[in-house]
C-alpha cells in the first residue's frame, strides 16, 4: 500500500513539475516526460514511449494532457491516469486563475494597456511565423489535395466565416475517404 | 446554465483541436468571441498572448481564463474539465485500437488531410489578430489614417527576428510588449 502511494506521489510530482516548467506546450512536454519516466524512473520502455507519443499526437485535445493520460494509465491504471491529469492541469489552472484576476484588475491601467497593445503585434508575428513554417511543409509535399484543402479551408474560415468545426469535420471526412481509397488500391495491387 | 454552456463550449474546443499547439486557437476564438461573446477580440488576443507566455496547453489556459471571468473558480474548473474530457475518452479508445490492431493508418490518413486545414484555420485566426493590431477594433480599413504604424513596425521587426534568429517566441512577445508599450506611452 505504501509503495502504491509512493508511485502516485511520484507520478503527481513528475507531472506537476513538468507541466509547471514546460513553456511551449506538448512538443516540449513529451521529451521531458520521456526523460523522467523512461530514462530516470525506468517505468516505461523506450518503444512504448514512441507508441504513446503517436497516440497522443493523433488524438484531439492538448498533446500534453493526452500523453499524461496514457502514461499515468500505463504506470498505475485508471487512478494513475487521474493522478497525472491532475498534476498536468493544476499548474496552468493556478497560474491562469491568478493572471485572470490581475488582468481584470489592471485592464484599465495605462501602462498595462500600452504593453498589451505592443504585444498584439508580437503575438501576430509569432502566429504568422508558425503558419509560414507549417504552410511551407504542406506545400513541400506537392500533394494537390493538401494544397486545395489549405486554400479552401482558409477561404471558408476567413472570408465565408463558416464555423471552424464544420471545416474540420469536412476535411477529416475527405482524409478518411482518401485513405480508404488508397488502402484499397494498395490491396488490389498486392492481390494481382 | 452558464456552467453547462462553459462546459459544452470547451468540450467542443477539446474535441476538435487536433494537432496540438496552436490548433486550439481558431476553436477558442470561434466559441469565446464569435459564438458566445464572452471576450472581445482585444481580450481574446490578450488571452492568447498570456497563454503563449505561460506554461501549459493553450486550451487549458484559455478554459481557466474564460471560466474564471464568466463564473469564478467553479467556472474555471468546469471549463477545464470540459476541455480535457474528450481527450480522456478518445485517447482511451485510440489506445485500445492501437494495442489491439497495432495500427492507426486510417486515423493518420485523416490527420494528413486535417493538417493543411489546421494551418489554414490558424492563419485565419492569426489574421484577425493582425487586423486588430494594425486597425484596432474597427477592423480593416483602406483609410491610411486608421493604420497603427507602431504595430506595423513592431510586426515587421518581430517577424524578421523570428525568421532570421529563431529565438523563443516568449522573448519576441515580451520585446514587442516592452518596446511598443514604451512608444505608446511616449507619444
Amino acid at each position: 500500500m505504501e509503495q502504491k502511494n509512493n508511485i502516485y506521489t511520484k507520478l503527481f510530482t513528475s507531472a506537476f513539475y513538468i507541466s509547471a516548467f514546460a513553456f511551449g506546450g506538448g512538443y516540449v512536454i513529451i521529451p521531458l516526460m520521456k526523460k523522467k519516466l523512461v530514462d530516470d524512473l525506468q517505468w516505461i520502455e523506450e518503444d512504448e514511449m514512441l507508441n504513446i507519443t503517436a497516440i497522443a499526437q493523433s488524438s484531439p485535445g492538448a498533446v500534453a494532457v493526452n500523453a499524461a493520460i496514457l502514461l499515468g494509465y500505463r504506470v498505475a491504471g485508471v487512478s494513475g491516469a487521474f493522478v497525472t491529469i491532475l498534476g498536468t492541469v493544476l499548474p496552468p489552472l493556478i497560474t491562469l486563475s491568478v493572471i485572470s484576476i490581475f488582468y481584470t484588475a489592471f485592464r484599465n491601467n495605462t501602462v498595462v494597456n500600452a504593453v498589451l497593445k505592443g504585444m498584439q503585434a508580437g503575438v501576430a508575428a509569432v502566429i504568422a511565423d508558425v503558419v509560414l513554417n507549417t504552410g511551407r511543409n504542406v506545400l513541400k509535399q506537392k500533394d494537390k489535395v493538401s494544397s486545395v484543402i489549405m486554400v479552401g479551408a482558409f477561404i471558408a474560415a476567413f472570408f465565408l466565416k463558416i464555423n471552424v468545426i464544420y471545416i474540420i469535420l469536412v476535411c477529416g471526412y475527405i482524409g478518411a475517404v482518401k485513405t480508404l481509397i488508397l488502402m484499397e488500391k494498395i490491396q488490389k495491387g498486392s492481390d494481382s | 446554465m452558464i456552467f453547462l454552456k462553459l462546459f459544452w463550449s470547451f468540450f467542443q474546443v477539446g474535441m476538435f483541436s487536433i494537432g496540438g499547439g496552436m490548433a486550439a486557437i481558431p476553436l477558442i476564438e470561434n466559441q469565446v468571441v464569435n459564438l458566445h461573446h464572452w471576450l472581445t477580440l482585444t481580450e481574446f488576443t490578450g488571452l492568447i498572448t498570456i497563454a503563449e507566455m505561460t506554461p501549459g496547453p493553450i486550451a487549458v489556459n484559455a478554459a481557466t481564463f474564460v471560466g474564471i471571468r464568466i463564473a469564478g473558480i467553479p467556472g474555471a474548473i468546469i471549463a477545464t474539465v470540459g476541455c480535457i474530457l474528450p481527450s480522456c475518452i478518445i485517447v482511451s479508445l485510440l489506445a485500445w485500437v492501437y494495442f489491439k490492431f497495432k495500427e492507426i493508418t486510417v486515423i493518420q490518413g485523416v490527420l494528413s488531410c486535417l493538417r493543411p486545414a489546421i494551418v489554414a484555420l490558424i492563419a485565419s485566426a492569426g489574421l484577425s489578430i493582425f487586423t486588430l493590431a494594425v486597425w484596432g477594433e474597427g477592423g480593416f480599413s483602406t483609410n491610411p489614417q486608421k493604420i497603427n504604424f507602431v504595430s506595423v513596425l513592431l510586426f515587421t521587426a518581430a517577424i524578421f527576428i523570428l525568421r532570421k534568429w529563431k529565438p523563443h517566441p516568449v522573448y519576441v512577445m515580451l520585446g514587442s510588449g516592452i518596446i511598443g508599450g514604451a512608444i505608446y506611452l511616449l507619444i
